[in-house]
């Protein structure tokens, strides 16, 4: 048993962390709130002002519009491609199937520089022009991953007489599949999409090898950021991305329990 | 269909077999669990595999329905070969060791899938969950998912959502092995008036010698991949083919005697004290109590004979049970009628392999 004087010194080093971590993300939407142009205390006074200006900025608009396309198709592609692989991952016994299985989780761990050095490589070697197409598929790369894991990781923990329950009453492969698995695997399904989502939206490195001239968000906040002339709208557009980062963050971690929020750190 | 319609049309079925097993062979690498079974079961038959665990009867149950490939051999459902059909083209249903419900659904929307998948209209469906719900007297839990039901309950579900589809075997695997000893019992009586009520074909797994011997019209004994025996559940006791039935089933006491092997059932063996007479005509040996245990019902004497043999003899505590308790130690005799020792064939078992 600990003590008082323990109890509550665990206590507040645990507040003293916490403000470490998100005192810095809270002070980003203040700034952008706040009239003054320059980042400084005291915070003089409230205005809408920079957010009216982000907003009417044709930049910033068009590098929104281009994340959010990125990432939904992003998204749509890994939904597909990692659930795919991890139903064959379940299903089936081969030879070689925990080296694929590790093969598809290795672009999460494997560091951004080299996604994005090697897919550069290759698109030049191969006279792919980068596009937003070439984004999409650097983003792909690791999207796939948190599907894979969040569908697999559902797949584990479902009763395999399930499946052996619907065929045994007559349903067909098809009919099982529409019934029993997507049913089942619907949370995964929407936890991995949106882990996706959020990994693809603020993604810097490999999109800085893969993007042509596309500006995407984060590198349009790291290009005003080094000229330095824009940051009252680097403060609402950077807001603006903790919104849509952690909005689906948390969602996935209440549909799975946990698991899908610390995936993220994990790989990240 | 009601229940009275449904026993209709199950007798309107040609009198046959419902099931027919020829040569079944089914091995994982080394481990053979299906080692050339020939079976055959009547139609409207309650039948029971009975075996240990890792005799094969659970990988037999699964070749039947379909979830399993045999390597060699022939299934036959009704007179029709399914050896190579899919579980979902067998008229089989399966209650699982797991009940596997889904837990997505409803009690009803499980009970009803079956009739869902083969395209039954909605209305038809819900006249026939409601006499299901009935059978396994679960009306008004029909809104239910599986979680919020008790053991005894998803185990009426699953048998429920198994018998709706009226299939040609009902397949049930270990149905009752999750359940504490009371709802067994009253499960056991439910299943078998369940069982006579729709008179569909019953092929039932356990390990649980006294259940195969209660509700089985008929019984097969399994060890190491085969049968050792098949018959109604007095034969196999009475009679058993072998020593591992002997064993496997009811204490058996086993006896050379003249060059045989014979068994006598422990209820079977009458306990004399020194002075008591025998009566005339019955087989009577000397010995020395070793153990006596008070089990309620009865009284467990074991008993090492003159000759070597440990045997066990019980006797009902009908007069002053407590006056047992002073044998251990004492010489006693036991007698048993000649026709009680049933001769063993000499025969391999799986296990001697």
């Amino acid at each position: 048993m600990e003590g008082f004087w323990t109890r509550m010194a665990l206590r507040v080093w645990v507040v003293l962390v916490l403000l470490f971590l998100f005192i810095p993300i809270l002070l980003i939407p203040a700034y952008a709130l706040n009239s003054s142009k320059i980042q400084s205390w005291p915070l003089t006074s409230f205005t809408l002002g920079w957010v009216n200006l982000t907003l009417n900025d044709p930049e910033v608009v068009s590098a929104v519009g281009l994340s959010v396309r990125i990432a939904l198709v992003t998204t749509i592609f890994a939904l597909v491609l990692g659930s795919l692989a991890a139903f064959a991952i379940h299903r089936t016994r081969f030879f070689g199937r925990d080296a694929i299985s590790f093969l598809l989780i290795l672009p999460l761990a494997l560091p951004g520089i080299i996604t994005g050095i090697s897919l550069r490589s290759s698109f030049t070697f191969a006279h792919v022009e980068l596009s937003i197409w070439t984004i999409i598929i650097g983003h792909t790369t690791f999207c796939i991953v948190v599907v894979y894991n969040n569908v697999l990781a559902r797949l584990r923990r479902t009763q395999g007489s399930l499946f052996e329950a619907a065929a045994d009453l007559g349903a067909s492969g098809l009919q099982t599949f529409r019934d029993i698995t997507v049913p089942l695997i619907s949370t995964a399904l929407v936890a991995g999409a949106m882990l996706a989502f959020a990994l693809s939206f603020d993604e810097v490195i490999v999109t800085t090898f893969t993007a042509g001239a596309q500006n995407t968000v984060p590198i349009w906040i790291l290009a005003q950021i080094r000229n330095g002339q824009r940051l009252p709208e680097v403060n609402v557009v950077v807001s603006f991305v903790i919104l849509v980062t952690i909005i689906p963050v948390v969602v996935a971690a209440r549909l799975t329990g946990g698991s899908g929020a610390a995936r993220v750190q994990a790989g990240r | 269909m009601s229940t009275a319609t449904l026993q209709g049309a199950v007798s309107d079925r040609r009198e046959g077999l419902a099931l027919r097993l020829q040569g079944i062979r089914k091995s994982y690498g080394h481990v053979i669990a299906a080692d050339g079974i020939d079976l055959e079961v009547r139609e409207g038959e309650f039948f029971t595999l009975l075996g240990p665990s890792g005799s094969g009867k659970t990988t037999l149950l699964r070749l039947i329905a379909g979830f399993e490939r045999p390597d060699s051999g022939r299934i036959e459902l009704g007179g029709r070969d399914v050896t190579t059909l899919p579980p979902n083209a067998r008229e089989t249903n399966t209650v699982f060791q797991d009940y596997a419900l889904f837990p997505h659904m409803s009690v009803a929307d499980n009970i009803g899938y079956g009739l869902k998948v083969k395209g039954v209209p909605r209305g038809r469906r819900r006249e026939r969950v409601g006499r299901a719900l009935k059978m396994v007297r679960l009306e008004g839990l029909e809104h239910r998912r599986p979680n919020q039901l008790s053991g005894g309950q998803r185990q009426r579900v699953a048998l429920a959502r198994a018998v709706i589809n009226e299939p040609e075997v009902l397949l049930l695997d270990e149905p009752l092995g999750a359940l504490d000893l009371k709802l067994r019992q009253e499960m056991q009586i439910e299943l078998k008036n369940i069982q006579k009520e729709v008179g569909i074909t019953f092929v039932y797994v356990t390990h649980d010698q006294e259940e195969a011997l209660t509700m089985s019209d008929r019984m097969a004994v399994m060890a190491g991949g085969r049968l050792q025996q098949i018959g109604p559940p007095i034969e196999v006791y009475e009679q058993p083919a072998n020593e591992f039935v002997a064993g496997f089933i009811g204490i058996s006491n086993v006896l050379d005697r003249d060059g045989k092997r014979l068994v006598v059932r422990p209820e079977k063996l009458l306990l004399l004290e020194e002075s008591e007479p025998a009566e005339p005509g019955m087989s009577v040996e000397p010995g020395v109590v070793e153990q006596v245990v008070y089990v309620g019902m009865i009284t467990r004497f074991t008993v090492r004979l003159d000759h070597g043999e440990l045997l066990v003899a019980v006797r009902q505590n009908m007069h002053a049970p407590g006056r047992a308790q002073g044998f251990e130690g004492r010489r006693v005799r036991l007698a048993w009628s000649p026709d009680h020792a049933y001769v063993l064939k000499t025969g391999t078992t799986g296990e001697e392999k």
